[in-house]
């Protein structure tokens, strides 16, 4: 039986932490995620799990604390948000080059400036090209859920790489809701033990970590990560077929909400996507308009054919993104999916809106002004504007 | 959504108005209900203005927006009302609570022309007499359960003082003072 709690995000995660009870975790806090770490601390302090809690200076050290941890043999995670994953880019590359499978909670957190401490997905839209695989969350539920997953993920041998666990700041962090938890036996055998196949304190294979690596060995490395993160696409998936099979809450790469019979499709990642879904059910009841959402939970690996395959049958699609890239040509999932579509031969009108900067909110209203302006494309085939703004004063 | 209710809460930084808003979250969610209780959150300072806010449903709740067109609100600080519209939205068939020892006659002249029920609760008063001490969030928390009736009032002292229990249990002095404020609101708004 289920657990029926009521939680903040950052206490699902530091619960789904306690169940997994993991043996290292380094951490600095930062607003929005200072929580997690200062949960788990209780938790070791009480005695409910015997988790070595590194305390350190910088998020620069927590990332390199979790790193030496995970490459002596130890499961190993962290938490943060914002500037705190900036002050780890060096690092960020390190754990997934050397293939370490570390998870870190990131509660997704504007990057400065202006200084600002809400929602925004910059900071880990920033390290997409680090080689981590990236897992977003809509709510607390997801969040906890995900998180279960990710051990199972990052510590398979075709995979060996570095989890983010992403979910918003404040709106789901500090937001309290209904979930349901797993029990912490069911948990236990669900994401089992770590026993690393070659690890540093492994006296009987003396090895190296994190060597230089010369021209001749470099781009061999490289294409090993990709193949890597290909490999995931497969475990992602049968992680989330054993989780369905415990809990009944089914998972993918993304989920089709109404997408099925769509003639106008919103994709967009993370807590959004609940209102978004609130505009979708409105619409079709008031109008009987098709409108659907395709949300991303997956974006590292990026599951481009899936997407463009989810999306065929739509006439025209808006691509919401919680970060700018600064290209002056829209965000990251914008430029993706577009490519996507692209490669997969259709030929649609696509438009890219900026939404939800630094916490702007994005109400189920201006969520229907998307769908009313996607009817209007895919009716005269024109798209106005490649990139826009939602809730934006001019 | 038609059958969520939502509440907003005003009050200043340090009064305990996020507090309430996930006490009453806590209590709804004992009720059987499906519930949000979420702050919005800018510079915190004591005595700044913050606004939390509270969906409360019979089914599963997905918006993660502010809520602009809220069913009730609630104001724990009267000081706010001449600074900040805190009706703006506000379902005339909802109400508005407000903390302060006026009656609600001398308070409707500045809601911006609001025409739904408006109640006065004398938090100060409460609080002193039950707890000893200026704690509004309390009062406050009941006045807005008796206004709004998302459940049932006596059921909403057997959740809060589970609540309290958890909330206090390294100061359980101050459990029976909260429940005694909690009564005595209950027993002053009359709905």
């Amino acid at each position: 039986m289920a657990i029926r709690e009521r939680l903040s995000g950052n206490e699902a995660v530091a619960y789904a932490i306690k169940q997994i009870n993991p043996d290292v975790m380094p951490a600095f806090p930062i607003t929005p995620s200072t929580e997690i770490p200062q949960y788990v601390a209780t938790y070791i302090a009480n005695g409910e799990i015997d988790t070595e809690f590194i305390p350190v200076e910088s998020e620069h050290s927590s990332m390199s604390a979790t790193i030496g941890a995970s490459a002596a043999g130890a499961r190993a995670l962290t938490a943060t948000s914002s500037c705190g994953l900036a002050l780890m880019w060096e690092e960020l590359y390190v754990a997934a080059s050397n293939r370490f499978p570390i998870v870190l909670a990131l509660v997704n957190r504007a990057l400065s400036g202006p200084i600002n401490i809400n929602a925004d997905h910059s900071d880990s839209m920033g390290a997409r090209d680090s080689g981590w695989i990236q897992i977003y969350a809509e709510s607390n539920q997801e969040a906890y859920d995900n998180f279960l997953q990710s051990f199972r993920i990052s510590e398979h041998k075709d995979v060996m790489l570095p989890v983010m666990i992403c979910q918003d700041g404040f709106i789901t962090s500090h937001g309290v809701e209904n979930i349901e938890l797993v029990e912490d036996e069911l948990v236990k055998d669900f994401v089992g033990e770590y026993n690393p196949e070659h690890y540093l304190l492994n006296s009987k294979e003396p090895m190296a970590v994190g060597p230089y690596a010369v021209s001749n060995y470099y781009m061999e490395s490289k294409r090993a990560q990709t193949e890597a993160l290909k490999n995931a696409k497969k475990v992602i998936l049968e992680v989330a077929e054993e989780f369905e099979k415990m809990t009944g809450r089914k998972y993918g790469f993304f989920e089709e909400y109404k997408l099925d019979d769509a003639d106008y499709a919103i994709v967009i990642i993370g807590s959004a996507a609940g209102t978004c879904k609130a505009a979708v059910d409105d619409i079709r009841e008031r109008t009987g308009k098709k409108v659907g959402i395709l949300k991303i939970r997956v974006f590292r690996p990026f599951p481009e054919e899936e997407i463009a395959h989810a999306l065929r049958n739509v006439k025209s699609v808006a691509i919401l993104d919680r970060s700018e890239m600064f290209a002056a040509t829209g965000g990251p999932l914008g430029a993706e999916v577009t490519a996507a579509l692209y490669r997969a031969g259709q030929n649609k009108e696509v438009v890219n809106y900026l939404y939800g900067l630094g916490g702007r909110d994005i109400t189920v209203t201006e969520f229907e002004d998307v769908y009313n302006e996607l009817e209007r494309m895919a009716e005269t085939h024109e798209v106005r504007d490649n990139f826009k703004y939602i809730g934006l004063r001019e | 959504m038609k059958n969520t209710v939502e509440i907003r809460w005003h009050g200043r930084g340090g009064q305990g108005a996020k507090t309430a808003a996930l006490l009453l979250a806590d209590v709804a969610f004992k009720a059987g209900k499906y519930v949000q209780g979420f702050p919005e959150y800018g510079p915190e300072r004591m005595g700044a203005p913050i606004t939390a806010y509270n969906r409360i449903s019979d089914e599963k709740i997905t918006v993660h927006s502010n809520i602009y067109d809220p069913d009730y609100v609630v104001v724990v600080d009267e000081g706010l009302l001449d600074s900040i519209d805190v009706t703006a939205g506000l379902n005339p068939e909802g109400a508005i609570v407000v903390n302060s020892a006026k009656p609600a006659s001398e308070i409707i002249p500045k809601l911006h022309g609001y025409t739904g029920k408006v109640y006065t609760v004398d938090a100060h008063k409460i609080s002193v007499a039950a707890l000893g001490k200026y704690f509004p969030n309390s009062p406050m928390l009941a006045a807005i359960v008796a206004v709004s009736k998302v459940m049932d009032k006596e059921q909403f002292l057997t959740e809060m003082e589970g609540s309290y229990k958890h909330k206090f249990s390294k100061k359980p002095e101050v459990i029976d003072g909260n429940m005694k404020a909690l009564r005595m609101t209950l027993e002053e708004v009359l709905v």
